[in-house]
């Protein structure tokens, strides 16, 4: 997979100026959730034959329909359970819409639960690799950016010592270094990061502001309205699945903050 | 209305996803490269004989088995070629059918954060278990070796019987580890089918003890048609013929079709399930 191709602008006349990175088109999710845990074989094959399967539909995102521009930091709030992490699963490729379409352009980095496909017994070195493997990159894209990770995340010293030996601060920062290695088109944040110490969340914070400058497009999601407010350009409020509103960042915090009192 | 180069993805362009899925595994061809190396160096990593161990653990297997029966099969000439042939076959099938099932699993967490081709774990585990194969080759030339017994010119069949089994076992593999996606109780009962199905095959008994009026069911276990492609020509010393490829080549075809089509029908839903 190859990640260089730069986004190349519109040039026809008539091309919109803003241009979409994320279109969602009347999106549902939808779970079936079995009323009862059916855990082995056999059981299910008698439930099966008495026509006992039962299914309870559960939708966890309504109808919702959205674009994202080019450029864009875009917030996403709502409550618990409210379909923010099915959305950007939805959007990062992970679970197909029930109903719907879903159309992306770019290269999307997912900066979820970091480190997540790291194993303990393979040192710093061979992790990074793993990981941007687990990423879609190729062998030729991970030597390029490997000393700046590694640099990146202070661990110069560490790189070759299994990574069970690895502090979790350590851990998180690699795994932060090797997710934002290379420039996402479109880079997804689950919950604002909190990696490290402060110096280091700094440095983090510094390199979505670099991607953004370059002119990613950031889709976050997070509780931590105030910061949402100071950080996006627009923010979508969804409730229960269903998306109550999209717009200035002010207005929909107010709005969010007002239904939830 | 997009002019955007690099990677669209449009959910509802689809095509097939038994043929999406192969396209997708050649985009991540690095990552299965990757998942293949962790195995075999996290496996031994902490032991002191690291790699070795691929190599000792059929040869222990083998030195046992071959004590313990070769008074019971005395009429088997060189009996520890006649076991340990079928038996780097029987392994590398139930550890790469086993490995895809617990990958799946495991890669369950995977799945449910980033896009992976889906078929990935599977392949993967095939991929570890045939380098294995390929390393506990060399027990195999040992014991020949030390027993004395000379190593026929038809093992330029292997390539041939190695391919063959590994369709089998990818099919097989794949269809079994998304039987455990929905049903986790298929991973220790299949525990207990390969112990079964093992005895049900000849890996360490000679086909001959085998009651006549029991053969044409006999007859019907894929990995008998499996194995006899890797004993004709290491222990017998020829080529397998025509008809003795043919249900070896059927059975692999056929299940690899089968496993991957079944696998891929269902690749929408893992992220759901696992």
């Amino acid at each position: 997979m190859r990640i260089e191709s730069e986004t190349v602008q519109a040039t026809s006349q008539d091309a919109p100026v803003v241009q979409n990175m994320i279109q969602l088109e009347n999106v549902s999710v939808e779970y079936r959730i079995p009323t009862e845990r059916i855990g082995t074989l056999k059981e299910f094959m008698i439930r099966y034959l008495q026509r006992r399967v039962g299914f309870r539909k559960f939708r966890a995102l309504d109808n919702v329909s959205l674009s994202i521009h080019k450029g864009e930091v875009f917030g996403i709030v709502g409550n618990n359970g409210a379909g923010k992490s099915t959305m950007l699963k939805v959007i990062s490729r992970v679970l197909r819409p029930t109903l719907g379409r879903i159309v992306t352009y770019g290269k999307i980095a997912p900066l979820l639960e970091l480190g997540a496909g790291f194993h303990p017994e393979l040192s710093g070195r061979e992790n990074v690799y793993l990981n941007g493997a687990l990423l879609g990159y190729s062998r030729e894209d991970m030597d390029r950016v490997f000393d700046e990770i590694v640099s990146f995340a202070e661990l110069e010293p560490f790189i070759d010592s299994p990574i069970r030996t690895y502090s979790s601060g350590m851990y998180a920062r690699l795994g932060f270094a090797v997710a934002t290695a290379h420039f996402p088109e479109i880079l997804i944040v689950d919950e604002i990061l909190s990696v490290g110490d402060e110096a280091f969340q700094k440095k983090c914070n510094d390199r979505m502001i670099g991607f953004r400058q370059q002119g990613a497009t950031i889709l976050i999601v997070s509780h931590a309205l105030d910061r949402l407010q100071d950080m996006c350009d627009r923010i979508a409020w969804l409730d229960h699945g269903k998306l109550q509103l999209v717009g200035q960042p002010g207005q929909v915090i107010e709005a969010y903050r007002q239904e939830m009192h | 209305m997009n002019s955007v180069s690099g990677t669209v993805y449009d959910s509802a362009k689809q095509i097939s996803p038994a043929f999406s899925e192969v396209r997708e595994l050649r985009n991540y061809r690095y990552l299965l490269a990757q998942l293949v190396r962790r195995d075999i160096v996290t496996r031994y990593k902490r032991s002191v004989l690291g790699v070795a161990w691929t190599m000792l653990n059929p040869l222990g297997t083998m030195l046992i088995l071959a004590l313990v029966f070769s008074q019971l099969f005395k009429t088997v000439e060189s009996y520890p070629v006649y076991i340990l042939s079928g038996l780097i076959a029987w392994n590398f099938f139930s550890q790469g059918t086993n490995a895809a099932m617990s990958g799946l699993v495991w890669g369950g967490s995977m799945l449910q954060r980033i896009y992976i081709p889906r078929t990935i774990f599977g392949v993967s585990a095939i991929g570890t278990a045939l380098v294995n194969l390929l390393i506990s080759i060399v027990p195999l030339i040992l014991v020949m070796l030390f027993t004395r017994t000379p190593i026929p010119w038809t093992v330029v069949f292997l390539p041939v019987s190695i391919l063959l089994l590994t369709g089998f076992a990818l099919g097989f593999g794949l269809f079994i580890s998304s039987l455990a996606v929905y049903f986790p109780d298929v991973a220790e009962m299949y525990q207990i089918v390969l112990f079964a199905w093992m005895y049900l095959t000849p890996v360490i008994y000679p086909e001959n003890i085998i009651p006549e009026k029991w053969l044409s069911i006999y007859r019907l276990n894929p990995m008998n048609a499996m194995l006899k492609m890797f004993r004709i020509p290491i222990y017998e010393g020829r080529i397998p013929t025509g008809p003795e490829i043919l249900p070896a080549l059927l059975w692999a075809l056929g299940m690899l079709i089968f496993g991957w089509f079944f696998f891929t029908s269902k690749t929408d839903e893992y992220a759901y399930r696992v």
